[in-house]
């Protein structure tokens, strides 16, 4: 196999940095940054999502072809959320008169 | 091998069809050409089903006040109408049939990737199958094919459960076929089979499977999470308990939007081989084209919101969707404007499957300009929920989708089969098909936009007449479907045999026997030419 | 059929199947096919994240509520847990890279482990919920300490919540076990030498899918358990 085998030390260095990180969310999660814990919360994830993925899963010695389509993957979960997101964002800028509904939408700040 | 079966002529040489008999060697076959024979008989069978379900609608609505069945029964006739023919017909059919079956013999490869998923794919397609029948025989499905909550997740009291599993079931076999098709041509092309040679078939093919890939889990998910509200009464669906129905809406249409080009795309691609085959030349902009059908695959999934415009989305969400769907119309447009441009000052011979090539190009434009009405906000307020949007869809799912898949399957019949089948018998059947169809469905437009709604039992007296036109339309559409599947029959048996090439087509598909053998190609092929390269011919026989 | 040719070429390459011309071509395909894959599980689970991440929107304070009444402890051990699993996973690929028999089962049996202490702890979670009636339609009646840090957000809307954990978690769960079977196929073949350096695909595929339900913990965790704030 052309694969190139990636030493031992790598993964035992990887893990520790993806157990590091999960500790540090958990600390996080203790201290009020208000709308930031979210923030701070998905970076970390994020980060240790990369970790495994270019780590573990090979990523970094794959080529191109599967790097555009796990990028593809995310890109369309993000054209779902984000334009679903456009209906629910914008609902409230035209609301219903109240006469409408029994059950009013959530209004949100 | 057995000859007493066959009338005094040569016994056939070894192919993919008399290397191994048995059920087992069908049931259990890896080859794709048996595969997708395997599909085809499937296919055709709820083709069926789904047609005479069609058939006791379009009797029921002769009468105003409705002439056969009661109202419950007649909304349970339209939902497994839907269902079946949306995921158990069009969305398999050209991929499965025609794309296992020339797939690899297109890319000169012996077979696709994975030949043991491609019939793991058949097998959950007759699962899926199943539970879809037996929730039409355990009672049926008043929903409609698209399962709106809160209607379908709180207050029907139909087989939703089972019906949903069904379709869900079924979603696996298409992620696997679009996997296997985009690995296949990715990886197995053959030497000098490049991206830019590669036949316009497989281009559609391939943006059809990344459609297939990306939509086809947000509809698992969307049914998975109705399944659970139905089962369990939680409430994300409903707004009594705090959920939104609009929600479901936006996961659900989010695949089926795409799965209308999951639909049109193949037969896209079949109608530019047709085209470029019987009129002896190269498609016009086979580049354009071939992007083209990716665009659209893109594009594709950006539009969804545009079923949900008077269903309580936000206005300016709508305006977004609106806009992104006309952009949609674009790659469409440009396709049919380079079949157009092939056909000019081409070498026209008109046999059935130019015939249905032709018909498909007329009457997709219809129908893809009527969608330009709906996509506009203001006009779809009043067209929404209409007959206009019925005409709509069936003439793209029926005047092109089925089109496509008909005159695919009549290019290609010599190649599958070893066989021609009668040539008059196909031009009368193609032109009773074309009459018939817009019989059927072009007094809808009309009726839709006269107000008649859809998925109703009953409608005015005024609208009668056309609903009597349209069912006369549907009769003879019936049996217009009816004579190829006699003469394809009969020509297994009794057709002349047909030859290596009988078109003259370019295409590796072409330069092996007719049937293949089981492997394909005794040796793979190397590609030295261009698609389609009519062009020396054409000189040639112009002097 | 095409045996006799498929035959010939499976004693000198083994594990090649016919319509591949090399193993490398194979290894391209089965590599490119199981990333396909795990695609269109990042589209699953991403539709119901979407869903998830509305009604969060929605009900802020009410999922807050239900989030804190989840154990951080558990979640976080089993974190860790799965993490290792994805260690102990890579390692196996490893080991199947360079031919170390021993080691490829040693790890594939520790990764089994590793999961089903995962599963066990999220059983015993399971059990905790309907120990205290939050169970959504099953077994909803939440009293005492739990039904005051319900109330404040309103019951119905908690109710949406842990459905959403139990759906969420419960997918999660039903690829794990998947993944367990996977695995100890694996295991099996492996015990009997299926895989050499020149052909351990089916490792490196389970591999790529364990990782994966891996990484959607990753996100389970801290959207679950942690974005209620525990200050």
């Amino acid at each position: 196999m052309s694969e190139q085998i990636v030493p031992v030390k790598t993964y035992i260095v990887v893990f520790a940095g993806l157990i590091g990180l999960t500790l540090l969310t958990t600390w996080v999660a203790f201290i009020d940054l208000g709308a930031f814990n979210t923030v701070v919360a998905l970076v970390i994830a994020f980060c240790k999502m990369l970790l495994v993925i270019f780590f573990f899963m090979h990523l970094r010695h794959s080529g191109g072809l599967v790097r555009v389509v796990l990028l593809a993957g995310f890109f369309w979960l993000a054209l779902l959320i984000s334009l679903t997101m456009t209906d629910y964002r914008t609902r409230s800028w035209t609301p219903a008169p109240d006469a409408w509904s029994t059950n009013a939408p959530p209004t949100h700040p | 091998m057995s000859t007493a079966t066959l009338e005094p002529r040569v016994q056939a040489p070894r192919n993919y069809l008399n290397a191994e008999y048995g059920w087992k060697s069908w049931l259990f076959t890896l080859d794709h050409k048996r595969i997708a024979l395997l599909y085809m008989i499937s296919i055709t069978f709820f083709f069926m089903i789904g047609g005479f379900f069609a058939v006791l609608m379009r009797i029921h609505l002769i009468e105003p006040q409705g002439a056969l069945v009661q109202p419950e029964t007649y909304n349970k006739l339209f939902t497994l109408h839907g269902v079946i023919m949306i995921f158990f017909f069009l969305v398999p059919s050209i991929p499965t049939v025609l794309g296992n079956f020339l797939i690899p013999l297109m890319i000169g490869a012996r077979d696709l990737a994975f030949p043991k998923l491609n019939l793991l794919s058949w097998y959950i397609y007759i699962v899926g199958g199943l539970f879809t029948l037996y929730s039409a025989i355990a009672g049926g499905v008043d929903t409609g094919w698209t399962f709106y909550t809160p209607y379908s997740s709180t207050y029907s009291n139909t087989q939703v459960t089972a019906v949903v599993v069904g379709v869900f079931i079924n979603g696996f076999s298409s992620i696997l076929t679009g996997l296997n098709f985009i690995v296949t041509i990715h990886k197995m092309r053959a030497p000098g089979l490049t991206w830019f040679r590669m036949p316009l078939f497989l281009w559609s093919i391939y943006a059809t499977s990344i459609i297939m890939i990306l939509g086809t889990p947000v509809l698992a998910i969307s049914l998975f999470l109705l399944a659970l509200e139905h089962l369990f009464h939680v409430g994300i669906f409903s707004p009594a308990l705090g959920g939104d129905p609009l929600l479901f809406q936006h996961l659900f249409w989010f695949y089926s939007h795409p799965t209308v080009y999951i639909m049109i795309l193949p037969a896209m691609g079949v109608v530019s081989e047709i085209i470029a085959c019987f009129a002896r030349k190269r498609i016009f902009g086979y580049k354009i084209v071939g992007f083209s059908s990716v665009a659209i695959a893109v594009l594709g999934f950006l539009v969804w919101g545009h079923h949900m415009f008077v269903t309580g989305q936000s206005v300016y969400a709508g305006l977004i969707f609106s806009f992104l769907s006309f952009l949609v119309a674009i790659p469409s447009a440009i396709k049919v404007f380079n079949w157009t441009s092939t056909l000019y000052k081409g070498s026209i011979s008109y046999e059935a499957p130019m015939l249905y090539a032709l018909g498909f190009i007329g009457l997709f434009t219809m129908g893809g300009l009527t969608g330009m009405f709906l996509a506009s906000l203001a006009t779809d307020v009043h067209l929404n929920g209409t007959y206009f949007i019925v005409a709509h869809f069936h003439y793209i799912m029926v005047g092109g989708a089925v089109m496509g898949y008909l005159g695919g399957i009549h290019f290609w019949w010599p190649k599958i089969s070893g066989r021609k089948y009668p040539q008059g018998w196909a031009a009368l059947a193609a032109a009773i098909i074309f009459i018939g169809f817009n019989l059927t469905f072009f007094p809808q437009f009309i009726l839709g936009y006269l107000g008649m709604p859809r998925r109703y039992a009953f409608y005015p007296a005024e609208f009668q007449v056309l609903n009597v036109m349209s069912s006369a339309g549907a009769s003879i559409l019936g049996v217009g479907y009816l004579i190829p599947l006699i003469y394809f029959i009969w020509s297994m048996r009794y057709g002349p045999v047909a030859g290596a090439n009988p078109w003259g087509a370019k295409g590796l598909e072409w330069q092996t026997s007719s049937p293949p053998p089981p492997e394909n190609f005794t040796q793979i092929p190397v590609v030295t030419e261009e698609a389609y390269a009519y062009a020396a011919e054409e000189k040639t026989s112009r002097g | 059929m095409a045996d006799t040719h498929s035959e010939h070429v499976q004693t000198k390459y083994a594990g090649l199947a016919h319509q591949f011309e090399d193993l490398a071509q194979q290894h391209d395909a089965d590599t490119l096919g199981i990333w396909l894959f795990l695609v269109t599980e990042i589209m699953f689970f991403g539709g119901v994240f979407a869903a998830y991440a509305i009604f969060r929107w929605f009900y802020f304070a009410a999922f807050a509520g239900g989030s804190r009444l989840l154990d951080i402890r558990l979640g976080a051990i089993n974190t860790v847990v799965l993490l290792g699993s994805s260690l102990t996973m890579a390692l196996s690929v490893r080991s199947a890279q360079v031919g170390n028999r021993r080691a490829l089962v040693l790890f594939l049996v520790l990764t089994m482990i590793l999961g089903g202490a995962f599963l066990g702890v999220k059983a015993y979670e399971y059990h905790q919920k309907f120990v205290e009636h939050i169970v959504p339609s099953l077994d909803w009646a939440p009293e005492g300490e739990v039904l005051a840090r319900l109330a404040p957000g309103g019951l119905d809307h908690a109710q949406l919540y842990f459905f959403f954990y139990f759906a969420m978690t419960g997918l999660h769960a039903l690829h794990m076990i998947i993944g367990m079977g996977l695995l100890l196929w694996l295991v099996l073949r492996a015990r009997k030498g299926s895989f050499t350096p020149d052909y351990f695909a089916p490792v490196e595929v389970v591999g790529l899918y364990w990782h994966f339900v891996d990484i959607v913990w990753i996100f389970l965790f801290p959207l679950l358990y942690l974005i209620g704030g525990r200050y």
